[in-house]
């Protein structure tokens, strides 16, 4: 690494990354329905490159689905999402917007890594096989360079030497850490996480934390949706408040957890947060 | 203090209902072996006369044959029907819909006669363009369906139509996430079929399938209407000529037992194969528990001499 990028984080181990020139999220007004339910009622949060937005609010108010938008797992109804001006899921030619073929989407995906709250690992593949199935496939890597990628970012995420073992053979914690290897594995732009320790015991969910707030520290746009409100204050650049579809209020982690405008955001946060943290 | 108890003996947790189970079981075969074997009536010289006869080994290896085509040509066509049933096209979906009804509804039987008789309902068979005098090329329909055409086509096509469902039971079988997943990450549709979904829809497919093959070898004997010489049509041939009908039957039989045991031992490896991954720890195969129970015990044994 060139003297010139000291002075940033030691984590930030990928040497072609220049932290926040890229990663840049713009979502205008974004609305997605279920049948007659309308689950996104236009929705606009632009993250900037390199930022950490963290998503909270009830179950159901549509944070999974905003999330799933984003890579174009879910189509939307109305509004447009863009990645570093890029639109998702559609090409602008003069005028008009063509849709984006399969191959292509796939394409701006790799750009996007994500990861689940259950986890999702291939489980008839092993961990490294996890991590290093993608570069191969989707990006047209060499099975040695994929290879030896995949034990760097294994080593990364704490897990050293468990290569060879099977999703199965290994912890709920150390599972979803495998996963966010498998994330980084495509050198995404962006990352994002929809409830990564929700499924975990809660000794095992401060291992997961502490993988992603080295990710925080290292340039790429994070966008997770938690309800680990302490992990969220700690690591946010931005929180969002979600709720029936809608973005209820967004701002600074002080001016979120400490002094909400809006009733909903109150009446939230004073059911979800522990007396002693709310000072 | 708590007590050492280095210096104990273990003594093995003793079963004896095992043992009387297993003297019962042991009892009843012996008796069963005992009668096949004594009386004459098998007539086992016969059997021995027969059972490598080369009229025999020709109709094992149409058996073989005809089970391994169809039951490939069955299941990739199989393949195919289950991903169109599960495609988004309302038409893909219907005209697999419509071959696994027609061909589950109809007795192989019929299938297998109708296919030969082809050339009685269409006399030749041309390639063209349709409502055109433009033919490309024409052939008698009797020329093109020959015997083994004919049971081919019949056992290929029913076995499709149940290979489809297998395949189709087994892909609903793998978790909605793991496909969710490979798409994020970018991974093309066809690689997510067969490098995620299929692996992991085998556990489910395997059982199942290898019920499929080891009832085809023995399905393939329908072919007899067909005057088809396998296995079973050519012992009914000799036994009809030397009047010797249950020895030969038991030729066919021994022969039927053979290859199904020569299967379930593919089986028992390719459902491991496949088990890679969904337990914890892969169980140790028989001959590795055989290599370890002489292995444990060698070194007992000298562990004894030794003292
Ligand atoms: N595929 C789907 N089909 C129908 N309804 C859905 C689907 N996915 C989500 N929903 C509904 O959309 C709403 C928002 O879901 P979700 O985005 O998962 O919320 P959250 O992640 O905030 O809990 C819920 O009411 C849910 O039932
Ligand atoms: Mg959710």
């Amino acid at each position: 690494m060139s003297t010139a990028t000291t002075s940033a984080p030691a984590t930030a181990t990928d040497p072609v990354t220049t932290p926040s020139t890229r990663g840049l999220v713009e979502i205008t007004k974004v609305r997605k329905s279920f049948g007659a339910t309308e689950v996104l009622k236009g929705v606009s949060l632009t993250v900037e490159p390199g930022g950490v937005a963290v998503i909270v609010g009830p179950s159901g108010s549509g944070k999974s689905t905003l999330l799933r938008t984003i890579n174009h797992l879910e189509k939307v109804d109305g509004g447009f999402i863009s990645i570093d001006g890029n639109l998702v899921g559609y090409e602008v030619r003069g005028n008009r917007l063509h849709e984006l073929r399969g191959k292509e989407i796939l394409k701006q995906r790799t750009e996007i890594g994500m990861v689940f709250q259950n986890f999702n690992l291939f489980p008839h593949l092993t961990a490294l096989e996890n991590v290093s199935e993608a570069p191969v496939v989707a990006q047209g890597c060499s099975k040695d360079e994929a290879r030896r990628r995949g034990l760097e970012l294994l080593d990364r995420v704490g897990l050293k030497g468990r290569a060879d073992a099977y999703p199965r053979q290994l912890s709920g914690g150390q599972q979803q850490r495998v996963a966010i290897a498998r994330a980084l594995a495509l050198d995404p732009k962006i990352l994002l996480f929809d409830e990564p320790t929700s499924a975990l015991d809660p000794e095992l969910v401060n291992e997961v934390l502490d993988v992603i707030r080295e990710l925080a520290k290292s340039g790429t746009t994070l966008l997770i949706v938690t309800h680990e409100m302490g992990f969220a204050r700690d690591v946010a650049d931005t929180v969002v408040f979600m709720d029936q579809g809608q973005i209820v209020e967004q701002g600074s982690p002080e001016h979120i957890f400490t002094n909400p405008q809006e009733p909903r955001t109150r009446s939230f946060f004073s059911k979800v947060l522990e007396p002693a943290f709310n000072i | 203090m708590a007590t050492d108890y280095s210096s104990y003996r273990v003594v093995a947790a003793r079963h004896p209902w095992r043992w009387v189970g297993t003297a019962v079981v042991a009892l009843g075969v012996f008796a069963v072996a005992w009668s096949l074997a004594t009386n004459p009536r098998w007539e086992w010289g016969v059997v021995a006369q027969w059972f490598t006869a080369q009229s025999v080994i020709n109709g094992l290896l149409e058996t073989l044959k005809l089970t391994a085509i169809s039951g490939i040509l069955g299941f990739v066509l199989g393949f195919i029907l289950a991903l169109m049933r599960l495609s988004a096209s309302p038409l893909l979906v219907s005209v697999s819909w419509t071959f696994s009804w027609i061909f589950r509804s109809t007795p192989l039987l019929v299938q297998m006669l109708l296919w030969y008789n082809l050339g009685y309902l269409y006399e030749k068979i041309s390639l063209g363009i349709p409502f055109t005098d433009v033919r490309f090329f024409e052939v008698q329909t009797t020329t093109l369906i020959s015997q083994f055409a004919a049971a081919v086509l019949g056992l290929t096509l029913n076995q499709a139509a149940y290979s489809a469902e297998i395949i189709r039971g087994g892909i609903l079988s793998v978790d909605q996430g793991q496909l969710e997943a490979a798409a994020a990450l970018g991974i093309p549709a066809w690689r997510r079929s067969t490098r995620i979904v299929l692996p992991q829809a085998m556990r489910a497919i395997l059982p199942t399938a290898f019920n499929e093959i080891i009832g085809l070898v023995k399905g393939t004997s329908i072919v007899y209407v067909l005057a088809y010489s396998e296995l079973f049509y050519t012992v009914q041939v000799i036994y009809n000529r030397t009047q010797q009908v249950l020895p030969l039957l038991l030729v066919a039989t021994l022969w039927y037992v053979v290859i199904t045991s020569v299967l379930s031992v593919f089986q028992y490896y390719i459902e491991r194969h496949y088990s890679k991954g969904a337990v914890r720890n892969l169980p140790l195969t028989p001959l590795q528990k055989a290599r370890k129970f002489f292995a444990t015990h060698a070194v007992a044994n000298t562990a004894r001499n030794a003292r």
